[in-house]
């Protein structure tokens, strides 16, 4: 196989690698995806002719929890992409392991209220406030999961790559690091209008 | 040699050719479909001839095609055709072959990621053939599947068909920002952006409207999953009564959501259906006149609005849903702009044929064909596009015959011209030109046939997706005569396809040797040199005066 041109190193008159523009160019592909979902939220709302109290029906705390969950796991990322980066990979290592357990804490804790509401005899079938909510944080749970396994990936066979090629690998944690901010983002946006508005 | 390496190379080439042998199964699969119904369209209720057996005893009994049959025949053949057939040839193909070697790339920037593209691609499709064989069929409410029908269908066709999507949108999603990525991070040097061969601009462009349109439908089709699976009323509203039977869902749904978001990627859709094939066009044309393309940086621009403008036009698809006349009055204007950079690069591309010596070789047969077919298409939209006119045309053989011309001999064509053209890029060896003009001529005759008098019914009312064709009505008597003729034709059409069938394999071992550059072209895909690629001048360096050639390679080095 022939190597490609710009894989680590930056194209000068475009100034991206290929993974940086690649990893851009799925994110805006997902920034589609959960516009899409926003709007069917944002018409279904709009023409309903009753909608319940959301913050009663789902847990605000237990949201709560989880976006400082969430945040926390993208300040570890980037510590764990400023390790990879400075060549320390045991703090590579600490960080990228610490953002993994955010996530399954994350993941951890959206069970627990799923269980909750299907306890309760709440479904998607029960109304379609409840439907979106839950098609929208499953997407949403769904690209956690995603991203998870490329984390775990990174820290476990992946690393290897760190010994023949580290500005490469440095660089894949930084696209796997955008991904993960985007999914936080998500959730950012997820938070306020399925549990507050 | 061990076949199945190909199955697993990140090659582009490799890919490409993946792509495209698969592709042309799956149009030939659609174009079956298509047999049957026009069968059934000349000769309702009576038994198909030959075949019968294999239709399956559900489906056809005694060969007599079922309506539910007929109904997932239309489905699947819209299905098939556009997300199976032609897109994936169009893009993964010519695509995947071309551009790379056109920006002289070494390769896709993602071969990995190019190769799942594939796969996907073939899961997607496995998924829908499997869902032939389900109890129920294969999904019947359309290529476009509209709520309510859609959420309530009995059986798994429609699940099947939403999962089947999903695996195609993920695949033309790693396709596209594949690309993207290839074309502005990989062109060679010298190769500046208005170097680029228009065929190059149409993939870019087209891969933007694949990356940013299509995950409208992978969020529709996870709800419509929703509403089917989990008892969610995404798209069923309140109060709906089937059969006089109230439905027990909790409802406040919205059945135009379902709409929008369908036509929100299915508009930009019809743009990737003909892009590439515009690009293809530009080629051969710029080729076979022996010129550079009449305006080629308009076109560039053109094909540029063309994809920003397509995102804001989907509802012209909606006139009929009563969704208010100011909405409407939007979305005509758009449409009617829209309507503009189209004629643009049709009109450039007609213009480039003046003063050009013609060689009138098999690809330039289909592409000078294309020409008038696309034009016939787009002309004929026009009247869709606006509301006053659309209410008593929406929804009849008018509209069939509009978009066909578009993607049949439109596209289709183009796609030929394409095959043609850069079969002695892949093989080495020429295709037989006596079996070409055959395929060509005959190919041009039927579609005519098959599709023009599709516009008289329409204007005479007769709906489209009817199972007898209308027979039931007063109004289509008039025009009922057409079908006998029209299916004829369909049917001659698959005759004349077999000449292009046998051509393809016979040429692939018996075809004529050529040297590396056959055609005399300019476009840096002839170049098969070792040398690393360096760019030196504009795409279509045709008869430039006091030049060696009528051609200069755009690897060519200028004379100093
Ligand atoms: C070249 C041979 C073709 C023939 C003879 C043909 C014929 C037809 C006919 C008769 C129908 C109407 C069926 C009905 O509604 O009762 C139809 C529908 C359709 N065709 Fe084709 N077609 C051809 C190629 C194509 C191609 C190349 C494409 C796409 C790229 C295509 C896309 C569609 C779509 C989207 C529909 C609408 C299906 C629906 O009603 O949901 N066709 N075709
Ligand atoms: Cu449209």
């Amino acid at each position: 196989m022939h190597t490609l041109p710009y894989t680590t190193e930056i194209r000068p008159d475009t100034g991206l690698t290929n993974p940086k523009l690649g990893i851009w160019l799925f994110l805006a592909s997902e920034v589609m995806l959960f516009g899409s979902l926003f709007s069917a939220y944002a018409l279904l709302r709009s023409g309903a002719a009753s909608w319940p109290d959301q913050s009663a029906v789902l847990s605000v705390p237990l949201a709560t929890l989880n976006t400082v969950i969430l945040i926390s796991s993208s300040v570890t990322m980037v510590l764990a992409w400023s390790g990879a980066r400075a060549g320390r990979m045991d703090r590579f290592r600490i960080y990228m392991g610490l953002t993994l357990l955010c996530g399954a804490g994350f993941l951890a804790v959206k069970a627990v209220e799923y269980g909750d509401k299907f306890a309760h005899g709440l479904l998607p079938s029960t109304d379609n406030f409840l439907a979106l909510y839950f098609t929208m944080t499953g997407v949403h749970a769904v690209h956690v999961l995603a991203g998870m396994v490329v984390n775990a990936f990174l820290l476990g066979p992946g690393a290897r790559m760190w010994r023949s090629e580290p500005e490469r690998f440095t660089n894949r944690v930084e696209v796997a690091g955008i991904y993960w901010h985007f999914v936080d983002v998500v959730w950012i946006f997820l938070f306020p209008v399925l549990y507050l508005l | 040699m061990a076949p199945l390496k190909y199955l697993y190379s990140t090659d582009h080439k490799v890919i490409g050719l993946l792509y495209g042998f698969t592709s042309l199964c799956f149009l030939l699969v659609g174009f079956v479909l298509v047999i049957v119904i026009r069968w059934q369209l000349a000769f309702p209720g009576q038994p198909v001839p030959y075949v019968a057996g294999l239709l399956g005893a559900a489906n056809a009994p005694g060969g007599i095609v079922l309506p539910e049959f007929y109904n997932q025949l239309g489905a699947m053949h819209g299905t098939i055709m556009v997300f199976l057939g032609v897109v994936p040839l169009a893009v993964g193909a010519f695509g995947n072959y071309l551009v790379p070697l056109q920006i002289g790339a070494p390769d896709m920037a993602f071969p990995r990621l190019n190769l799942a593209s594939y796969w996907f691609y073939a899961a997607g499709g496995a998924i829908m053939l499997a869902s032939f064989f389900l109890p129920g069929g294969a999904a019947n409410n359309g290529w476009t599947s509209y709520a309510p029908l859609s959420d309530l269908a009995p059986g798994h066709g429609q699940t099947f068909w939403l999962l089947g999507m999903l695996f195609i949108i993920f695949s033309s999603l790693l396709g596209a920002l594949n690309f993207i990525t290839t074309i502005v991070q990989l062109r060679a040097p010298g190769l500046t952006w208005f170097r680029l061969p228009f065929f190059v601009w149409a993939q870019f462009v087209t891969a933007f409207l694949l990356l940013l349109a299509f995950p409208a439908l992978q969020a529709a089709a996870l709800l419509q999953g929703m509403d089917r699976l989990a008892g969610s009323s995404f798209f069923l509203p309140s109060g709906l009564a089937v059969s006089g039977q109230a439905l027990d869902v909790a409802g406040g749904g919205n059945a135009l959501l379902w709409q929008h978001l369908f036509w929100f990627l299915g508009h930009p859709e019809v743009y990737v259906l003909i892009l590439p094939a515009m690009g293809i066009a530009a080629e051969v044309i710029a080729n076979n006149t022996r010129k550079p393309l009449w305006g080629y940086r308009v076109m560039v621009y053109s094909v540029f609005v063309l994809g920003f403008l397509s995102f804001v036009v989907w509802a012209h698809h909606m006139f009929l849903t009563g969704m208010g006349t100011a909405i409407s009055a939007f979305f005509q204007t758009t449409t009617m702009i829209i309507s503009i950079p189209s004629v643009v690069i049709l009109s450039s591309l007609i213009l480039s044929l003046y003063g050009g010596s013609i060689r009138f070789t098999t690809p330039m047969l289909f592409a000078l064909a294309f020409l008038p077919m696309f034009g016939i298409g787009g002309l004929t939209g026009l009247p869709l596009g606006l509301a006053t006119t659309d209410i008593p045309l929406h929804d009849t053989n008018y509209v069939v015959g509009h978009f066909h011309y578009l993607v049949a001999p439109g596209t289709i064509f183009a796609l030929f011209a394409g095959i043609y053209h850069w079969f002695p890029r892949i093989t080495g060896r020429m295709m037989n030109d006596v079996l070409g003009r055959i395929h060509f001529a005959g190919s041009l005759i039927c579609m005519n046939v098959i599709f023009l008098p599709m516009f008289v019914q329409g204007l005479a009312g007769v709906n489209r997706r009817l199972w007898d064709g209308g027979a039931e009505y007063a109004h289509a008597q008039g025009v009922l005569h057409f079908n006998v003729p029209m299916s004829i034709a369909a049917f001659g059409l698959a005759f004349f396809q077999l000449f292009f069938i046998v051509n393809l394999f016979m040429s692939i071992r018996y075809g004529r040797r050529v040297d590396t550059n056959p055609w005399e072209a300019t476009t840096l895909e002839w170049n098969t040199g070792t040398a690393p690629v360096r760019v030196y001048r504009d795409p279509y360096d045709y008869s430039v005066p006091g030049a060696k050639a009528d051609f200069t390679p755009q690897y060519e080095r200028a004379e100093a």
